[in-house]
């Protein structure tokens, strides 16, 4: 049971991760219908600002909201202010990482997709995956292409056991973090996009391009936004990752990326719930399949995944079929 | 359709008639042996590398090309090719050892092991296009991306084939001849079906799908038998390519050996064989040119160079250098110049 257990709770912070990706890829592909390769990039991008981050101010910062949270619990009590300061000290990584990676999004963008807007969509699906590769091997140059290990923000904690000698279920304070700040970041995202100006714009311009300009929406700068946005959870994810397998490399991003809209596909692509569900049911899946049965096959199960997605529903599960009109 | 743009397109299927073809046969087996008399071992090596990516390049340029779909497995079809191929061989030779000496009979056993490899490859295409081609273009790039990533992983677990040790000892069969003449076999293929009523209905779906559809023509199906043909000649070429390399391995046949191939087409422009053919030996060449650059640096530009260029040339010429349009249709442009008496 605990075992069990255990495989549950990798699964959903491993899940966590894949929505903040897929929900970058559903989102551009809402807008677009483009396939942005270089997202699981823009991943591997946030996920070495948060290790040169953390390298090079990762102690004032813990030491800063060390001070800080000191001052608040001065009865003595040492977990507390501990915990505080390290969930403080990641979270203002993760936000760095996330306006690198907001600037990055909007850049690529700009200057690849922008000038094709018009043209036809495999020059797009191209020009990503060019994108994709410079990125990776651009990433090779300029931060070596050997791994390197992530500064252990958390390491003043120890993780939590439960239960007895035998049967012991082990939770990180880092998987708890990671799935409590992926599932509020995710909350903001659904606020903006169902409850702000911004977020109906966006829905007018991935429903119909022409017709949102028509009504006077500024077209270029929701889709710049919608990039942003998405880059910038993509950013998030990669310090997430980054904190949880303490190992960050140039090639990172490519499988977590296709995984990730593996999972946008498997949960409706195009539709923000859908991809936030899907990414849960492949984490949960991959955890369980290599927990349990064949754990050389988990790098395949996405794929199979789709495979059979696109056999069985398309349209995802809970994608809604759209007729192509002319 | 204008009188000219008529005959142009008149003149292509003429250009290279089944003499041309027979005689291009004649003049690779003559240089087959020729240059067994002596070329420097290393320029031989490119001049192998040369023909087997004009293959791939050809055979994906039906798909991306011709079709407009966006396939990104061709290391993929090339790995389910090249491992069938290699291990018929392998075990055949391993228990008939003395079947090796005699040129013919291997030459013949290796092109049904080739042969073998390729409707492996075929078939695998088949079960992975189908699900995807039903669907828009994107899907395919990245369930072929994918399909790359189960084969590996396939590969890794399959003990019969050596797992994550690959497959070592397989015979260095491949040589000029073979590899040539399945280039050549390859671009007469490609050649024939884009010229054929077959070829119009692929041009079709690559034009417009929807306006295809309407007209009759049942795209899943065309699109199914472009992908599984080419899936074929990307198999050959991974049996070549292992004969050659006589290694495998799992990662022998990655995404950056798609992602070459790809550029190859996008470079010589989508939808025109010579500018395949053409770009598969520039970059073959500028392959072997860069290679001081990186022993200098030490770091792999050669990626770096290559995204910049397929990016550059989707802003500034996404139809590739030739575009649509053959290397032969230069020439005749030329030749009415000449005629017309035009400096």
């Amino acid at each position: 049971m605990a075992e069990f257990l255990q495989h549950i709770i990798n699964g959903l912070s491993q899940g966590g991760t894949y929505a903040l990706i897929a929900l970058g890829y559903t989102m551009v592909f809402g807008i677009l219908q483009l396939i942005n390769f270089a997202h699981g990039e823009v991943y591997m991008i946030g996920a070495f600002v948060g290790y040169y981050s953390s390298k090079f101010f990762g102690e004032e910062l813990s030491q800063f909201w060390m001070s800080l949270a000191g001052k608040m619990a001065e009865d003595g009590q040492t977990l507390i202010p501990t915990f505080a300061s390290s969930l403080l000290t990641a979270m203002t990584i993760i936000l760095i990482a996330m306006l690198v990676c907001a600037c990055i999004g909007f850049l690529v963008e700009r200057f690849a997709y922008r000038p094709l807007r018009s043209a036809p969509r495999i020059n797009l699906l191209i020009t990503a995956v060019g994108v994709s590769l410079l990125f990776q091997y651009s990433g090779q140059l300029f931060f070596g292409s050997d791994p390197k290990a992530y500064p252990d923000l958390f390491s003043d904690l120890d993780v939590w056991t439960f239960g007895s000698e035998e049967e012991s279920l082990v939770i990180n304070p880092i998987q708890v973090t990671v799935l409590t700040s992926s599932i509020i970041l995710m909350l903001i995202l659904r606020h903006v996009i169902f409850h702000t100006r911004l977020g109906r714009a966006m829905r007018a311009v991935s429903f119909n391009h022409d017709l949102a300009s028509l009504m006077g929406i500024p077209t270029n700068l929701i889709v710049s936004a919608t990039f942003m946005m998405g880059s910038a959870l993509a950013g998030a994810a990669g310090v997430m990752v980054g904190l949880t397998y303490p190992k960050v490399e140039p090639l990172m991003g490519s499988m977590p990326g296709l995984k990730a809209f593996c999972a946008a596909v498997l949960g409706g692509i195009g539709n923000v719930t859908g991809a936030v569900l899907g990414s849960f049911i492949l984490g949960l899946a991959e955890a369980l399949l290599s927990g349990y049965a064949m754990p050389t096959y988990r790098d395949a199960l996405a794929f199979g995944v789709l495979i059979v997605i696109l056999l069985v529903k398309p349209s995802g599960i809970l994608g809604v079929h759209r007729t192509e009109k002319v | 359709m204008s009188k000219e743009s008529q005959n142009k397109f008149a003149e292509i299927p003429g250009i290279l008639g089944m003499k041309g073809w027979l005689f291009a046969a004649a003049v690779i087996i003559f240089l087959h042996f020729t240059l067994q008399l002596g070329l420097n071992a290393y320029y031989f090596q490119i001049l192998m590398f040369a023909g087997i990516n004009i293959t791939l390049a050809v055979s994906l340029n039906l798909v991306n090309g011709f079709t407009g779909q966006f396939s990104m497995g061709h290391a993929g079809f090339m790995s389910v090719g090249g491992y069938m191929s290699s291990y018929l061989t392998t075990t055949y030779f391993a228990s008939n050892p003395d079947m090796l000496q005699n040129p013919i009979i291997s030459g013949v056993i290796f092109f049904f092991a080739l042969i073998a490899g390729g409707v492996a490859a075929t078939l695998a295409g088949y079960v992975v296009g189908l699900p995807s081609l039903r669907l828009r273009g994107d899907y395919l790039a990245i369930v072929t991306l994918g399909f790359g990533e189960i084969i590996r992983v396939l590969l890794l677990n399959m003990n019969i084939v050596g797992g994550a040790r690959g497959l070592s000892g397989i015979q260095p069969l491949t040589n000029f001849f073979w590899v040539f003449i399945f280039a050549l076999l390859t671009v007469f293929c490609v050649w024939r079906v884009v010229h054929s009523a077959k070829g119009r209905v692929l041009l079709a779906i690559r034009e417009d799908e929807i306006a295809g559809t309407s007209m009759g023509v049942n795209t899943t199906e065309g699109k199914v038998w472009a992908f599984s043909l080419g899936a074929f000649f990307a198999g050959i070429a991974g049996g070549l390519f292992a004969h050659y390399l006589t290694t495998l391995n799992p990662g022998t046949f990655d995404f950056n050996r798609s992602f070459e191939i790809i550029i190859m087409v996008v470079l010589g422009g989508m939808g025109s064989i010579s500018g395949s053919i053409v770009a598969a030996i520039f970059l073959t060449l500028l392959k072997e040119v860069l290679r001081p650059l990186q022993q200098i640096t030490g770091y792999d530009l050669r990626m770096i160079i290559y995204s910049l260029v397929l990016i550059g040339m989707m802003l500034t010429r996404p139809q590739g250098i030739f575009g649509t349009s053959e290397i032969t249709s230069l020439f005749n442009y030329f030749k009415k110049r000449l005629k017309r008496g035009a400096p």
